[in-house]
């Protein structure tokens, strides 16, 4: 076998292996990749998925967090201070999970506004904003505010 | 005062290591070789002064010198002494301090032990180390002084953050940085000679060792720290392909590939250039992935505060890094001429397919890890990409790659019969159906199938890896003491790669087992009730009070039966720190070979129908969850036993200077095929 003829073999089973993995991550990123979108977005925009997970972000807004009292669902609104959005999850809310700071949640949107969220994502540090909430409070004009406010 | 002397000693660190990074260059481009002496001494400097700017800054932490910003803000006086330790690197500054600290140990060992090495191609070693050394230096000085002082000095500092406070993540990133540093000694090696124009199977017999040595950290590390998301966070889970998680692994995975090329350049003189550009993109993927954990660019459920301006600095140094070394490859490498040739069913060509699909494997995680980025600066919108997009495109990679391991293992170099490696892994693939069938056959869904095809291939690693050694040892065909004495004989590189083989199998049957067949329940429980989960009776006993060092909160109390056999207590805690102002989750876990069962305790509410309160728990059965734990701490020994093969002592002409090493060390012999 020539070195050139190896050559050869190389590069095609590298465009091969490379066809393949293109395929694989072409297919992926049409149906399994997630959305985010802010409570303004939600309310504004129509065409939101109601079959599809998304993620939603803002701030919980005080005075909104309903403890479970004989299931588990924890009720609470999440705000970018311009629009609201009533989630409701099932399950343990994670330990850092608090009124007023940031918060992200995944799960589908109902027919009727209300979010089903399936998790909680919240961070290790308290000092931590995640970015696209910073974002969304950015876009709705009050990130200023929350800033002052703390 | 302490403070000042850390402070000044990365100043000197700084000073040696722009020494450490010119002169030795220069000398050995000139021919001076006073100047190539230099490495030596700079590296021990420098050594020197990392260390003591370290121990500084752990005295500021053990003796609570709030006076010093980081210490305020990172550490508390109640916090225990191993946190206290431990928080030195559990913050930003002092991360990238641990950071150079092992980078400058490994400069060390190179000018110690590196006596065999030709002077150039040291000293060449030794200034690009110390390139990296200044680059990181600097950027701790001018971006992140862990030194800096606070006036006036707060009576209390902020505290650890209490879900750090835990030996698996006390000891995470020292390993972690073992094995991201240890690549830089890939790299290290790799531009030199790009520099000299030269790689041969010597070059390859020194830097394999070191990348071996850096893989088996980066594989501890990944697995402490998995094994602590798994047994803190509470969620139960122990990989959620989160960005700062794919950071870690995305380098993992070129080392895995540059491990198994090291071999071919050193047995067969080939893959040279390849194998140059995997060491360089080892290195470039640790400090990418630097970036992308100290940067916050990305969305984590790890991340932790950051500052914008430091990620501007590590970019930058990315981008030079990752631009120069890869455009010193492409003027240079066209210049390494490949040596042994060889067929595509052979070993060389099962270890191209290998690197081919590692290296695939990594960018994939990597497009993934990045595209949220990609799309939102073209404005598409912010999107995450999860769990469901790896498993759809990672895993099939990767598939093939432990399919191939076995046989690849079994062929010969240059030219294989492939058909007689088949005939000989018979009795593997026998086991493998009837792993698949049994599976198959208490399952029914399609998940299941898949899950089928993972135990599949867990038994086909395991059986093959010992068939491959029961065969070199000729097992059952003669005498037991002829095989023992084969089996002592049997390099300890064989040994290694068989026990990492067959622990990646290990692996992926507690992979597949714990995430096609996990059990979760959740409900709320008041004191005596009683549920069941995979067959174990779990009573709720109700919670107490409980007061630690630094927090306070509740704990639980389950008695777990099994047929009304008592079996264990589990005793799940939610803590409350207050001078962190946080709460933790403590899971209450029983390990069991067959699967663990993780208990956590929730949100206590009022009932009062049940005569006061009760509280929101949840219980998971994780099925052979240990086993992916077991296997990757086997893999890294499995490393560990590769690295004190013979002929990686050879390289290393230290042991020989040692009088009583050698006399213990015996004579070396022939290159063990």
């Amino acid at each position: 076998m020539t070195r050139k003829r190896r050559r050869l073999n190389f590069i095609i089973l590298g465009l091969l292996t490379l066809g393949v993995a293109a395929a694989l991550v072409l297919t992926a990123l049409e149906d399994k990749i997630v959305f985010f979108y802010s409570p303004t977005d939600i309310v504004t925009k129509k065409q939101i998925p109601t079959n599809q997970q998304v993620r939603v972000g803002g701030l919980v807004k005080e005075g909104t967090w309903k403890k479970p009292t004989n299931d588990l669902t924890h009720r609470f609104t999440v705000t970018d201070l311009r629009h609201n959005i009533p989630i409701s999850y099932k399950g343990i809310i994670p330990d850092i999970f608090r009124e007023g700071q940031g918060v992200v949640v995944l799960g589908k949107l109902q027919a009727d506004g209300n979010f089903q969220a399936d998790e909680v994502l919240a961070k290790h540090d308290e000092k931590y904003m995640p970015p696209e909430v910073a974002e969304a409070l950015k876009k709705s004009g009050k990130w200023k505010q929350t800033e002052d406010a703390k | 005062m302490i403070a000042e002397i850390g402070q000044f000693a990365l100043i000197l660190a700084l000073v040696i290591a722009i020494i450490q990074g010119t002169l030795p260059l220069a000398g050995a481009a000139l021919n001076r070789a006073q100047w190539v002496a230099v490495a030596k001494p700079a590296a021990r400097g420098q050594f020197l002064f990392v260390i003591i700017a370290f121990l500084c800054l752990m005295h500021a932490y053990v003796t609570s010198d709030f006076s010093v910003a980081n210490v305020a803000h990172n550490s508390h006086t109640l916090k225990p002494l191993l946190y206290k330790i431990s928080g030195v690197w559990g913050n930003h500054e002092g991360s990238m301090v641990l950071w150079v600290t092992i980078l400058a140990l490994f400069g060390l060992a190179v000018a110690e032990f590196g006596t065999g090495l030709p002077p150039t191609l040291r000293a060449r070693v030794l200034s690009i180390q110390g390139l990296i050394g200044v680059a990181f230096l600097a950027f701790i000085l001018f971006t992140s002084n862990p030194f800096l002082r606070l006036d006036p000095a707060p009576l209390e500092g902020n505290g650890l953050n209490p879900i750090l406070q835990d030996p698996g993540l006390a000891f995470h990133p020292p390993f972690l940085y073992l094995g991201y540093v240890g690549f830089s000694m890939a790299f290290s090696f790799a531009v030199a000679a790009l520099i000299e124009g030269r790689v041969d199977p010597a070059w390859a017999r020194w830097v394999r060792p070191w990348t071996l040595a850096a893989w088996c950290a980066l594989t501890i590390g990944i697995a402490l720290g998995s094994w602590w998301a798994y047994y803190e966070l509470g969620w139960g889970g122990w990989w959620f392909w989160d960005p700062v998680e794919n950071a870690s692994f995305i380098p993992w995975l070129i080392g895995t590939a540059l491990l198994h090329s090291a071999v071919v350049v050193e047995k067969r003189d080939a893959l040279k250039s390849w194998t140059i550009l995997l060491a360089i993109l080892a290195f470039s993927m640790s400090l990418l992935g630097t970036f992308l954990v100290r940067s916050g660019v990305l969305t984590s459920v790890h991340a932790f505060a950051s500052d914008p301006e430091r990620g501007v600095f590590i970019l930058g140094l990315l981008v030079f890094v990752i631009g120069g070394s890869l455009t010193l490859y492409a003027i240079r490498a066209p210049q390494l001429k490949g040596g042994g040739l060889f067929a595509p069913i052979s070993r060389e060509g099962a270890l191209v397919l290998n690197n081919l699909l590692l290296t695939t494997g990594a960018a994939v995680v990597l497009l993934g890890t990045l595209y949220p980025l990609i799309l939102d600066a073209f404005g598409g919108g912010k999107v995450s990409v999860g769990p469901p997009f790896f498993n759809a495109t990672f895993v099939p990679l990767m598939v093939p790659v432990m399919l191939a391991a076995i046989v690849g293992a079994m062929l010969s170099w240059k030219r294989a019969d492939i058909g007689a490696v088949f005939s000989r892994l018979k009795i593997a693939f026998y086991i493998t159906l009837i792993a698949i069938s049994v599976t198959a056959w208490f399952a029914g869904s399609l998940r299941d199938v898949l899950a089928a095809g993972g135990i599949g291939i867990a038994a086909w690693m395991i059986v093959g890896s010992a068939l491959e050694i029961a065969e070199r040892i000729a097992l059952f065909k003669g005498p037991i003491s002829n095989s023992w004495r084969r089996a002592i004989g049997l390099p300890r590189s064989a040994w290694g790669m068989a026990i990492a083989h067959g622990a990646v199998g290990i692996m992926v049957a507690g992979i597949t087992a714990s995430s096609a067949w996990r059990v979760e329940k959740i409900q709320l429980m008041a004191p005596g009730d009683v549920i069941t989960v995979s067959g174990y009776s779990l009573k709720f006993e109700g919670a107490k009070p409980i007061k630690g060092p630094n927090y306070h909160g509740e704990r639980g109390l389950f008695t777990v039966t099994k047929n009304g056999k008592a079996v264990t207590t589990l005793t799940p805690e939610k803590r409350e720190y207050p001078a962190e102002r946080s709460q933790t989750t403590e899971a209450g876990i029983l390990t069991m070979v067959s699967g663990d069962l993780y208990a956590v305790l929730g949100d206590k509410s009022k009932n009062p129908a049940k005569g006061g309160a009760s509280w929101s728990t949840r219980i998971y059965f994780n099925p052979l969850v240990a086993w992916i734990w077991v296997g990757a701490i086997l893999m890294a020994c499995g490393g560990l036993v590769s690295l004190t093969d013979r002929r990686h002592r050879i390289g290393a002409p230290k042991t020989a200077r040692k009088p009583a090493k050698k006399a213990a060390d015996p004579q070396p012999g022939p290159v063990s095929a």
